[in-house]
């Protein structure tokens, strides 16, 4: 404790060179916690999924749809509590860059199977009553200052036309991996539609989600709801929901991996920088530590010094980092088109790594400069020109 | 009176690549407690470096060599780091102040490694800087200080854990003649009124002329 104004004043002896280590740290912090949290938003979907849920698609692509009287069949797999599914509708709202998930689902079983979207009775009733209403995220409601009651008139591209739909509802994610940006309206109206516009597009879903009573049953009831639909013109898949959220994911690994490669580099670099600072100020001070020595201070106060100024070096680097991550992230969250990532936010996880990282950092950068002040004798730290 | 300094058949040798390089050879040496000796020689005579071995901040390669009753040459790196805070006062011809510490700052210095609270790490510090006769000068850092000031700095953090011994290599040497006879006078004031046992590297006839002894060091031998 006794040495701590030393390292304090040792901190603040090279201002400039100490202030532009400190900030490589928090600019490291930052993008170490940005490329995190980037990677974290692209995992939501696979971390938000429920373990009681399947999804059955089309065998051969998820794109390609199932028949609706699919439902009826599958719901008579003993061990299934309900059957659901939704319809991928995508069109555009206001702005094409502007993305937020937009489905077609079956009014009467949907927000049953997903209770993560918080719903009044009033809410549901009113959806269920009404064929063009629509059931928006709260996040969704926010970006575009949204009602109960205003109309949203959506440009269809794979269900070409123009659709007016109106808010019924506003439902509240139920904790921070939901998505509160999804658009959820009636399939019976598109599909209605679609038997006067486009009849051999009829009558089809995007994917059915299954839930069921236990986990520990999902393997075998995928088996038994895919052999129901074998030899037929639309063969099934059936897998879990994280499963099928991995899948998306898959296609983008490479990038994904390439991210988490980067943060680390990130962390790589920036050790190298702290470092060279920490040997650059050892090395300047061999004669002080010779001093030191001389007087009665033991390895483990030399330790102290060297250690204690890395660490605060670090500990202020990832201090400030830490204070600039939340609005920048917030920011960012405002920039991306809304909906890309549904769920986008610091996670502790990623705090606790990037303080953890700066320390580390803090701490191996020191482990040369303390070798070497250590390793020199007194007599050859004062012959020392450094 | 009493040896407290005992250097028996003492060597050290250096080794430069595959050379072993002497620099004292089978060396003998009394000082007495309350003794001022001044060790002379020519560069390279190796006085710096029975300074060095007498303070315990090198080992030699043989022979005994007591301070004060204790074989220093048999204690580790870390009994002697204990053992030289306690026993041995260090003024350096380049007096080797730490440059972001005050005057008081740096006197305190070795007082850290004691058990004295903070007030009497004060009240310490300030008598030994009025000792030295910087009283108003203890909030200057040493780049607001003369070299004068800055090495009565240095004798004060030398002698503010009242050591047993005090050796100085080449105190002068660094300084305008002013300056140097302050800080003479000041080593004679602390052998006489405080009976500190100094020994003192110097090539100068004149600072040596302060000494009660002289030592002339010439190729590791004394002549």
């Amino acid at each position: 404790m006794k040495i701590l104004k030393l390292i304090f004043k040792n901190t603040l002896r090279h201002k400039l060179r100490t202030t532009l280590t400190i900030l490589g740290i928090a600019i490291a912090v930052i993008a170490f916690g940005i490329l995190r949290t980037v990677v974290t938003a692209w995992h939501v979907g696979v971390d938000a999924s429920a373990a009681n849920r399947l999804i059955t698609r089309q065998a051969v692509s998820f794109i390609f749809p199932l028949p609706v009287t699919y439902k009826e069949k599958i719901a008579s797999v003993a061990g299934i509590e309900q059957v659901t599914f939704s319809t991928w509708f995508q069109g555009v709202y206001i702005d094409k860059n502007q993305f937020f998930t937009r489905m077609a689902v079956d009014h009467e079983t949907f927000f049953s199977v997903y209770p993560e979207f918080l719903l009044t009775k009033e809410e549901l009733e009113n959806f269920k009553n009404e064929r063009t209403a629509t059931i928006i995220g709260a996040d969704l409601a926010k970006t575009y200052n949204l009602s109960i009651g205003d109309v949203m008139t959506l440009e269809g591209d794979i269900y070409p036309g123009t659709w007016n739909f109106t808010v019924r509802g506003i439902y509240q994610p139920r904790d921070k991996a939901t998505d509160g940006t999804m658009m959820a309206f009636r399939w019976d109206y598109v599909n209605e539609r679609m038997q006067q516009e486009w009849p051999e597009r009829a009558n089809d879903v995007g994917w059915y989600i299954v839930k069921i009573n236990d986990p520990n049953q999902a393997a075998e009831i995928s088996t038994q709801i895919d052999a129901l639909f074998l030899n037929s013109r639309a063969e099934t898949k059936t897998e879990t929901e994280r499963a099928f959220a991995q899948g998306f994911l898959s296609s983008t690994s490479a990038i994904i991996d390439a991210m988490n490669l980067i943060s680390f580099v990130i962390i790589g670099i920036i050790m190298l920088v702290l470092g060279n600072t920490m040997i650059m100020a050892a090395r300047e001070r061999t004669r002080e530590y010779a001093v030191l020595k001389t007087l009665g201070f033991s390895a483990k106060h030399i330790v102290g010094l060297i250690l204690g100024e890395s660490l605060l070096i670090s500990a202020i680097g990832s201090a400030i980092g830490l204070f600039f991550i939340y609005p920048l992230i917030e920011g960012i969250g405002q920039v991306i088109p809304k909906g890309f990532f549904p769920v986008f936010h610091v996670e502790s996880i990623t705090i606790v790594l990037a303080v953890s990282a700066a320390m580390m950092i803090g701490l191996i950068a020191s482990i040369f400069p303390i070798q070497r002040a250590l390793k020199t004798k007194i007599v050859d730290g004062f012959r020392f020109v450094g | 009176m009493a040896s407290i300094i005992s250097i028996q058949n003492l060597s050290k040798s250096y080794q430069r690549d595959s050379f072993e390089i002497p620099v004292l050879n089978n060396l003998s040496l009394e000082i007495e407690e309350g003794e001022f000796l001044a060790l002379m020689g020519p560069s390279g005579s190796g006085k710096t470096t029975l300074l060095n071995l007498i303070a315990g901040i090198d080992k030699p390669s043989s022979g005994k060599l007591t301070v004060a009753g204790t074989d220093i040459a048999k204690l580790n790196e870390s009994a002697l780091a204990k053992w030289r805070s306690n026993n041995v006062g260090f003024i350096f011809q380049f007096y080797n102040l730490i440059p972001v510490l005050t005057a008081f700052e740096n006197v305190e210095l070795p007082l850290l490694l004691t058990n004295l609270s903070k007030a009497e790490r004060k009240k310490r510090v300030e008598l030994v800087l009025s000792v030295v006769g910087l009283t108003d000068r203890m909030y200057h850092y040493p780049k607001q200080l003369s070299g004068g000031q800055e090495q009565r700095v240095a004798i004060a953090r030398a002698i503010v854990t009242d050591p047993t011994i005090l050796v100085a290599d080449e105190p002068t040497g660094d300084l305008d003649k002013n300056s140097a006879n302050e800080v003479l006078t000041l080593l004679d004031r602390l052998n006489k009124e405080f009976k500190k046992t100094i020994v003192m590297v110097t090539h100068d006839p004149a600072s040596a002329a302060k000494a009660s002894v002289k030592r002339h060091l010439d190729k590791g031998d004394l002549v």
